[in-house]
């Protein structure tokens, strides 16, 4: 009587069997993207039909937009990876996403040389909007945020810094480390609670996070040199720091012809 | 209007900013007042508004004087509103603009824009009632007492009852939307988990999926904007649209290449296509995958990465290294450059600018001097002159 599962005949008929099952995973594999082709199809049609339906709501609505986008994150799907992709094309938001991506440059190359290449969402945002006209589609603050993030992959140096509640914007390729941003940060924070502020002294930054003299001052050279502060030296007490990005009262100045002859890249 | 009052606009203790917007004038009701051009300011406590013209001027509403809030879309040459419904004013109100008014509610008009943001950070405040939790300085009048309620006036309680009717309603399309947007994610999901097990087939298999279905699959993944589980080298990560796109943008940029001296930062390409398609526009990603093909492709012009990560494109005829040699000259005829400087001069963008001089550094033929008055580039006399 044969003993099963030992002997030079098992080991073949195992081979054969391993055999057979590669051969029928290549041939699964085959079938799955027959499957998903076809469904692709189906999914395509679903996707009209919400359009039909819904794109206007898309359009009109920052709201529906965010609950949108946070959907399709929440599943692993990129609708601003491509313009060729279905979302793009059959909901049109990529259009508005991307065009939105050459009118935040714009702003932020007509803008640099006040700044340094840091601006407030704020300002941007209300910049922005001033750009677009009284009769474009409302545009959100999330947005402004879901554009940038795409803008990143073109290598310049495009981020985004969370600051008390709101974000800063760098659009320079500028290496701003934690001790940076936390003194951005501060002075946001200063700015807020005493209004018409937007500057940092280095005493200021030595008792609110207790730095040594010389990282404080370092960390400010460093603004100082990529454009983003400018210091007065005249003030009474002692030197102060400006952060452009943070004083107010710049807001209220337009965007003179020069700088938007800047802004074209 | 009679329920502001004056303020110096500064924040109190635990009172936190929560949205501004400039560019906002005031109704008494229906009419105009006064106050039509101001930043308006929306605090865990208050409502502000400041004057543009005369920042002394500044007044404030208490966010508990708030019964409820309504948008008023925009029309031909009106400006979107909020139309703000108040309680009484206290008798104890501080001092302000209008003693008295035959208004219940006030109008915010939005001359440029914003009011969607703002109204939703507005609806959010006075559902959170967070002055509640943070007492400050000053006093408020707070209502809190249900039977105060009872004794507003009478028109406001009818106006309630059609605003919670026009609110279901709205609801009612904002959740037939979401449920529709709801089953399509779902089916977006398989989508998802199918890509998932065909990737994982692949890199398990690896010779055995042909070039062709896998640019299929590439091809089914850019449509559904679903990340590419595998990326192999020799395909990288294009697929037969990045092919086309990488030939027509070879035949749109030579000109403007040669315009600018050969180089062109990606993002000034993104913004120039961009704007010459108009519609149909290129996202960042698409731009970058068809750039990287172009080399393989033999086309005329070449991506290329610097060392700080800017991206450039290249006309194959330029040579980055040569150009190095003029700037030198440049810089040496000068003294010395900063990338402003050297930008202007030369009539090019600043991010260029300062990526030549750095390949000059980094060639050894420039030296640099760091200082609070920025980065000045000097010829490399160390090289010269040993």
């Amino acid at each position: 009587m044969h003993r099963r599962g030992v002997g030079a005949g098992a080991v073949a008929k195992k081979k054969l069997a391993e055999a057979k099952y590669k051969e029928r995973g290549t041939v699964l594999a085959e079938d799955q993207l027959a499957q998903m082709s076809k469904q692709l199809d189906m999914f395509k049609t679903n996707l009209e039909e919400f359009a039909s339906k819904h794109k206007q709501e898309i359009r009109k609505s920052p709201e529906f937009r965010v609950q949108f986008q946070d959907m399709c994150a929440t599943i692993g799907v990129d609708p601003l990876a491509s313009g060729k992709g279905f979302w793009s094309e059959m909901l049109g938001v990529g259009d508005f996403y991307y065009e939105l991506g050459v009118q935040i440059v714009e702003v932020c190359l007509a803008l640099k040389h006040r700044n340094g290449g840091l601006i407030t969402l704020e300002e941007l945002h209300q910049q922005v909007l001033k750009g677009r006209g009284k009769f474009a589609q409302e545009v959100s603050q999330d947005d402004l945020l879901r554009a940038i993030k795409k803008l990143k992959v073109l290598g310049n140096g495009f981020g985004i810094i969370p600051v008390g509640g709101t974000y800063l914007v760098q659009s320079v390729p500028a290496e701003l480390n934690m001790d940076h941003t936390v003194v951005l940060q501060l002075a946001e924070y200063f700015s807020l609670s005493f209004q018409k502020k937007g500057y940092v002294t280095v005493n200021e930054i030595r008792s609110s996070l207790k730095w040594e003299m010389e990282r404080a001052k370092q960390i400010l050279e460093h603004l100082l040199k990529e454009g983003m502060a400018w210091l007065d030296t005249q003030a009474a007490g002692e030197p102060q720091y400006w952060l452009p990005a943070l004083f107010t009262e710049l807001y209220s100045q337009e965007i003179t012809p020069e700088e938007a002859n800047e802004a074209i890249p | 209007m009679d329920r502001f009052a004056w303020t110096s606009g500064l924040l109190e203790l635990g009172e936190t900013l929560v949205v501004q917007q400039r560019g906002v004038r005031l109704y008494d009701g229906e009419e105009k007042v006064k106050f039509d051009s101001g930043v308006l300011l929306l605090s865990t406590h208050r409502l502000l508004w400041r004057d543009q013209k005369n920042h002394e001027c500044c007044i404030a509403i208490p966010l508990s004087q708030v019964v409820f809030i309504e948008e008023q879309a925009a029309g031909i040459g009106k400006s979107a509103k909020i139309v703000v419904h108040l309680h009484p004013a206290s008798s104890n109100k501080e001092p302000g603009p209008f003693q008295s008014s035959k208004y219940s509610y006030i109008k915010l008009s939005f001359k440029e824009h914003g009011q969607i943001e703002f109204y939703r950070r507005f609806s959010e405040e006075i559902t959170q009632r967070r002055w509640e939790n943070m007492p400050t300085g000053q006093t408020f009048q707070v209502t809190k007492d249900p039977q105060a309620g009872r004794t507003r006036a009478i028109g406001i309680v009818g106006i309630e009852r059609k605003l919670e009717e026009k609110r279901k309603e709205t609801d009612k399309n904002i959740s037939e939307a979401f449920e529709d947007l709801s089953k399509l994610m779902e089916k977006a999901k398989e989508m998802v988990e199918l890509s998932k097990s065909i990737a994982n087939k692949i890199k398990e298999k690896q010779g055995d999926i042909t070039e062709d279905e896998t640019i299929r699959f590439k091809s089914y993944l850019l449509s559904m904007g679903i990340a590419n589980p595998v990326t192999r080298e020799t395909h990288g990560s294009g697929t037969h649209y990045h092919m086309q796109l990488a030939k027509q943008l070879a035949g749109m940029l030579q000109t403007p290449l040669e315009e600018r001296g050969g180089i062109m930062s990606l993002t000034e390409v993104y913004c120039l296509v961009n704007r010459a398609r108009g519609l149909e526009l290129l996202s960042p990603e698409d731009l970058v995958n068809a750039c990287k093909m172009l080399e393989s492709l033999k086309l005329p012009l070449r991506l290329r990465i610097f060392d700080s990560g800017v991206m450039v494109l290249e006309l194959q005829s330029h040579n980055e290294e040569e150009m190095v040699a003029s700037a030198l000259e440049t810089v040496s005829e000068k003294g010395s450059l900063t990338a402003d400087e050297f930008a202007k001069l030369v009539g090019m963008s600043v991010l260029l600018a300062k990526e030549r001089l750095l390949l000059a550094e980094k060639m050894g033929h420039l030296c640099r001097d760091d200082s609070v008055e920025g980065l000045r580039f000097y010829p490399n006399l160390f090289l010269t002159q040993s």
